[in-house]
């Protein structure tokens, strides 16, 4: 039996971030939308900073620039001071406005200002002149950005979605995953002869390409129109095993407008894909198109080829719950032995979906870990000889003192080029992964030794 | 008036005939009156100063809600820039897990411990990572107990405390608990009271930082360290290992170090920092009242210097030799001079061809964006715009203006420290005779003239410039390369002109010294004649002629 985690009262180099900055990520991927953070500008520097390194794409947010004054009066006219300035430089379609911990610890009302903003805006909003207006509450105090990530496009559903007309839509709520990731789902999609309404769609606007016009709202992201139709869709798919355990998108839209709603695990991996396929293969009442049916057996595959490589090897994997119980169940598949699964969400739920995933494969649960930094998993993980960690660019530090290999996959990655278009998700995805990790195997094993392997 | 006054500025062809005069009335236009009024003040065509007496601008003022601004919060200068490079300090955040986890060595300030067994905290982030309860009930406990178990665990020198915006609203006291802590523990714990709102921009929160380190460690150490000529560098961060370029550069001229503010630098190193002879500053703005009141309390004079340039490099070294009145120094600094100068003015020839005439922008910090100038010129290039990020107006104007700033509610946000000589350790190290003689050769102490100056007639000085202006400023200007941060990077870059990062330079450098001037034409050489950026048009949509033959066929 492992000891528990010592509780420490400090968080020591965080497996988390702040709540605001998950919601700025979702309202980027909505088209002509301007993240904008109500409360003191360093907030908004800090995230875009990160967003930025990631991805190495513009990404503005705006900020009501509180200062001393209205950190202790309130913040309304900075903030109707800031909208209508967006609104003047911007031309964005929406404005999405996520609070941070100064102005929900003063207790600024926004939806209140919001309203009464419109109401100042008066002709303005009737003619559809101004953008339209999202708000959604993200005191980091309680919660990740994962959590940020996901009360914005609720909020965004919450606040826009509408049931004009019916239609054979599919909304999909993919989660926090990578531009490469959703531009392979709409491939997916398309294949299957779906309209998907992609909530939210950062492929473009976070992996844009060089322009010869700039624009200063990158083009892409899902249409504001469709997601005002998203209650007439014909079903909602929403992506994480954790995630459909809370309140999601999904959910309001089938409470609200009678969407039936199917939630299931990130596709990674081959039985996750499974699932998904499944699903889209009953939503379209059409068999899985031959071209992915290929890239599925080429998978498995790739599977026999490869597990001499890495069975029984060793891993710790760490990152968002739901990113981080898709890539378990995707490793326990290939031979893989998760020896510890952590993440600095603590959505309650992680446990138990590492669980669903592992049972049919491993006679034991791995140790799963939540609301874990990385001074816990590193305490707890040294006992466990790992061989191999998964993660995003923040485990480096391990890789390097354990002199093992880090295979990365999420968010952030600040150490290596790309991260942007690493694909985690379908059959394409992890046969990415497994090559990856493969590989970083094989190097290691030559690194190490002496011999000079040239076959391997 | 003299013809010198009305020259133009020297563009690129297409540019050409562009009246700054008027792309600053568009730069403004789309700004609603109050906001345009604001940033007007904020926008100088600059004059030569023999042309024009006092040209003003606004700075150090607060960016208006829903501008997109560079500018990061008091916490970052504080946390980030000033205790960042500090390798042996326990940095705790005090607040949710956000600000911590920007803050966690996210610039490259590098630094060298000594051995392996050498304290370096700077990998880690520490963090309360307040939640609901904290909030609402208070974080006072919980921050003792940070304190307590990262002293268990690390038994460090001493611990700081960073306070974030809640911190301030909800009344933790940070102050009291490092004076309760620093009982308990028996090692030296301060507070800074940084929360992010504080101040207008970073700058206060460097402010807030310098305090805090000459209160509560300056002067805690008398030792003497050996050296004849013994100076502190103030004001340099080691972004991309500049302070080891500058450190190569002194030791080679028998200078030594007694302290960096604070790049590459150590507590003992800041409490022991009173016993140099110079102070020397690179970034003005950072630093200066730090020069202050160390020549107040400790009698330590200080000079303004810069490494960023062959030249200027050359230069300080050369003043700081003077100051010290010493042959044989002026003598060794002159051989050092003598012996790096030939490699850097070879690659000088080499790259000058390709980028003679070509234009430059710099948007950046509080003193960064006047001294990279020098690096551009000295490869022919010009400084078509710039401004700062951060800076006050003595950084634009001189510090001739000091006395008529207005001290606004946000700069009286930040403690003015009394300081008095200190009776024990106050020296002046300079008689009177000596300070006259200085004068008379022409010597100046505290001469710090501004960017401004530097710059040419009709240059654009833009103070917090936006997204919004930077984009305008791109599209219209074309320069040939424009210098910021990563969050401009590659907005520009999309628009097909290169960018260099000078917070982070992109994770290059050095840039400064001699070494680093080398580093800097070669990279500016590469980037501002990459063909990639012919490549932005695909074929067929440059050749009009061949696109219709395909439509054709
Ligand atoms: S205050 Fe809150 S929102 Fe702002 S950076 Fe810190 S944790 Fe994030
Ligand atoms: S909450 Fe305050 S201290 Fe933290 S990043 Fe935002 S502005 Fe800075």
């Amino acid at each position: 039996m492992k000891k528990s985690p010592a509780p420490y009262v400090s968080t020591t180099n965080a497996c988390k971030l702040c709540k605001p900055m998950g919601a700025c990520l979702a309202f980027r991927g909505i088209e002509g939308t301007v993240p904008f953070l109500h409360g003191s500008q360093g907030c908004a520097t800090y995230m875009r900073r990160y967003i930025i390194s990631h991805y190495r794409e513009p990404m503005d947010i705006a900020s009501s620039s509180l200062g001393e004054k209205h950190a202790v009066y309130g913040g309304e006219a900075n903030l109707k001071q800031g909208l209508q300035n967006v609104m003047a430089k911007y031309g964005a379609g929406l404005i999405g406005i996520a609070t941070t911990c100064l102005t929900e610890t003063i207790g600024d009302d926004v939806p209140m200002i919001v309203r009464a903003f419109r109401k100042e805006m008066g002709e303005a909003v009737r003619s559809e002149a101004i953008p339209s207006l999202v708000n959604v509450a993200t005191p980091s105090y309680s919660g990740t950005h994962m959590e940020g990530f996901q009360a914005a496009v609720r909020a965004v559903a919450d606040q826009l979605a509408d049931l004009r007309e019916r239609t054979e839509a599919v909304n999909l709520m993919p989660g926090f995953v990578s531009p490469a990731d959703l531009r392979y789902l709409k491939e997916i999609l398309q294949d299957f002869g779906l309209k998907g309404i992609i909530l939210p769609d950062l492929s473009e606007t976070l992996d844009g390409p060089a322009a010869q016009d700039y624009e200063k709202i990158p083009p892409g992201g899902t249409p504001i129109q469709q997601i005002r139709n998203m209650g007439g869709s014909r079903a909602t798919v929403e992506l994480g095993r954790t995630l459909s355990k809370s309140a999601t998108a999904g959910k309001l839209v089938e409470e609200r407008f009678g969407v039936p709603l199917h939630g299931v695990g990130m596709p990674i991996g081959l039985r996750e894909t499974d699932g998904f396929f499944q699903i889209l293969e009953e939503i379209r009442g059409v068999p899985t198109p031959e071209k992915h049916r290929a890239e599925r057996g080429r998978l498995i595959d790739a599977y026999v080829d490869g597990h001499k490589y890495v069975s029984e090897k060793r891993a710790v994997v760490y990152g968002e719950e739901d990113l981080v119980v898709g890539l378990t169940a995707f490793l326990v598949e290939i031979g893989i032995q998760p020896v510890l699964c952590a993440s600095g969400g603590r959505s309650g739920h992680f446990r138990e979906a590492i669980e669903e995933v592992t049972r049919d494969i491993l006679p034991l649960t791995p140790l799963v870990r939540e609301g874990v930094d990385f001074y816990e998993l590193a305490e707890e993980a040294e006992t466990l000889s790992p061989e191999l960690l998964v993660g995003h660019s923040k485990g480096y530090h391990l890789a390097k003192r354990w002199n093992i290999p880090l295979v990365r996959v999420g968010f952030p990655i600040h150490d290596r080029f790309g991260g942007q278009r690493i694909l985690h998700l379908g059959y394409r995805g992890a046969q990415h992964l497994l090559d990856r990790i493969v590989n970083a195997l094989i190097e290691k094993k030559q690194a190490d030794s002496p011999v000079g392997y040239g076959y391997i | 008036m003299s013809s010198i006054c009305e020259e133009k500025l020297n563009l690129e062809e297409e540019t050409e005939g562009v009246d700054p005069e008027v792309l600053k009335k568009e730069l403004l236009e789309k700004y609603p009156t109050k906001v345009a009024r604001k940033r007007a003040k904020q926008i100088v065509v600059n004059k030569l100063a023999s042309c024009s007496e006092g040209l003003e601008i606004g700075a150090n003022v607060r960016t208006t809600p829903g501008i997109i601004t560079q500018r990061g919060c008091t916490y970052a200068g504080c946390k980030g820039v000033i205790l960042g490079p500090t390798r042996d300090i326990v940095n705790i955040t005090h607040g949710p897990i956000g600000c911590g986890f920007y803050s966690w060595l996210t610039r490259r300030n590098q630094t060298r411990p000594p051995t392996e067994n050498d304290e370096n905290f700077m990998t880690y982030c520490f963090s309360t990572d307040m939640q609901d309860k904290d909030i609402v009930f208070g974080g006072e406990k919980k921050l003792k107990a940070a304190i307590q178990e990262a002293y268990d665990l690390f038994k460090p020198k001493a611990i700081s405390i960073f306070s974030t915006c809640p911190v301030g609203l909800i009344g933790d006291d940070v102050h009291a608990v490092a004076r309760e802590m620093r009982e308990a523990l028996g090692i030296n714990v301060f507070g800074f009271s940084c929360e992010g709102y504080k101040g207008v921009s970073q700058s206060a929160g460097h402010h807030i930082a310098n305090n805090g380190i000459f209160t509560h460690v300056v002067g805690l150490d008398d030792s003497v360290k050996e050296g004849k000529y013994k100076i502190n560098l103030l004001g340099e961060y080691n972004i991309g290992g500049d302070a080891f370029e500058i450190d190569r550069v002194l030791e080679k001229c028998g200078i030594t170090v007694v302290s960096t503010f604070s790049g590459n630098s150590t507590y003992d190193q800041f409490a022991n920092a009173h016993t140099a002879d110079l102070n020397t500053v690179m970034c003005h703005r950072s630093i200066n009242y730090v020069a202050e009141m160390m020549e107040e309390k400790f009698g330590i004079p200080w000079i303004k210097i810069n490494f960023i340039g062959a030249e200027a490099t050359a230069k300080s070294l050369r003043k700081i030799a003077h100051y010290f009145q010493d042959q044989e120094l002026s003598d060794r600094v002159e051989a050092v001079i003598a012996e790096e100068m030939p490699e850097i003015l070879k690659v000088r020839e080499e790259v000058r061809p390709r980028c003679q005439g070509k234009t430059a922008m710099l948007f950046v910090g509080g003193s960064r964006a006047h001294h990279y100038q020098e690096l551009f010129k000295e490869m022919g290039m010009k400084t078509i715009s710039a401004g700062y990020e951060f800076a006050h107006r003595d950084d634009y104007e001189g510090r001739k203006v000091l006395p008529t700033i207005k001290v606004d509610a946000d700069s009286r946000n930040i403690e003015e420290l009394e300081v008095t000589p200190d009776p024990e350790r106050f020296r002046p190290r300079k008689s009177p005779e000596e300070l006259e003689r200085l004068a008379q050769e022409g010597f100046e102490f505290k001469d710090y003239e501004g960017m401004m100056r530097d710059m040419d007639n009709q240059a654009l000085v833009i103070d917090d410039i936006s997204q919004y202006e930077t984009e305008k400023l791109l599209e219209i200007y074309k320069p040939s390369i424009f210098c910021a941060g990563i969050k401009e990077k590659y907005v520009v870059q999309k628009q097909g002109i290169p960018l260099k990062q000078l917070h982070s330079y992109d994770y290059g450098g050095p840039y400064a010294g001699f070494k680093g001037a080398v580093n800097f034409y070669q990279e500016i050489d590469r980037m501002v004649n990459s063909k990639v950026w012919n490549s932005l048009k695909a074929p067929w949509q440059k050749s009009p002629e061949l696109s219709a033959k395909y439509a054709c066929d």
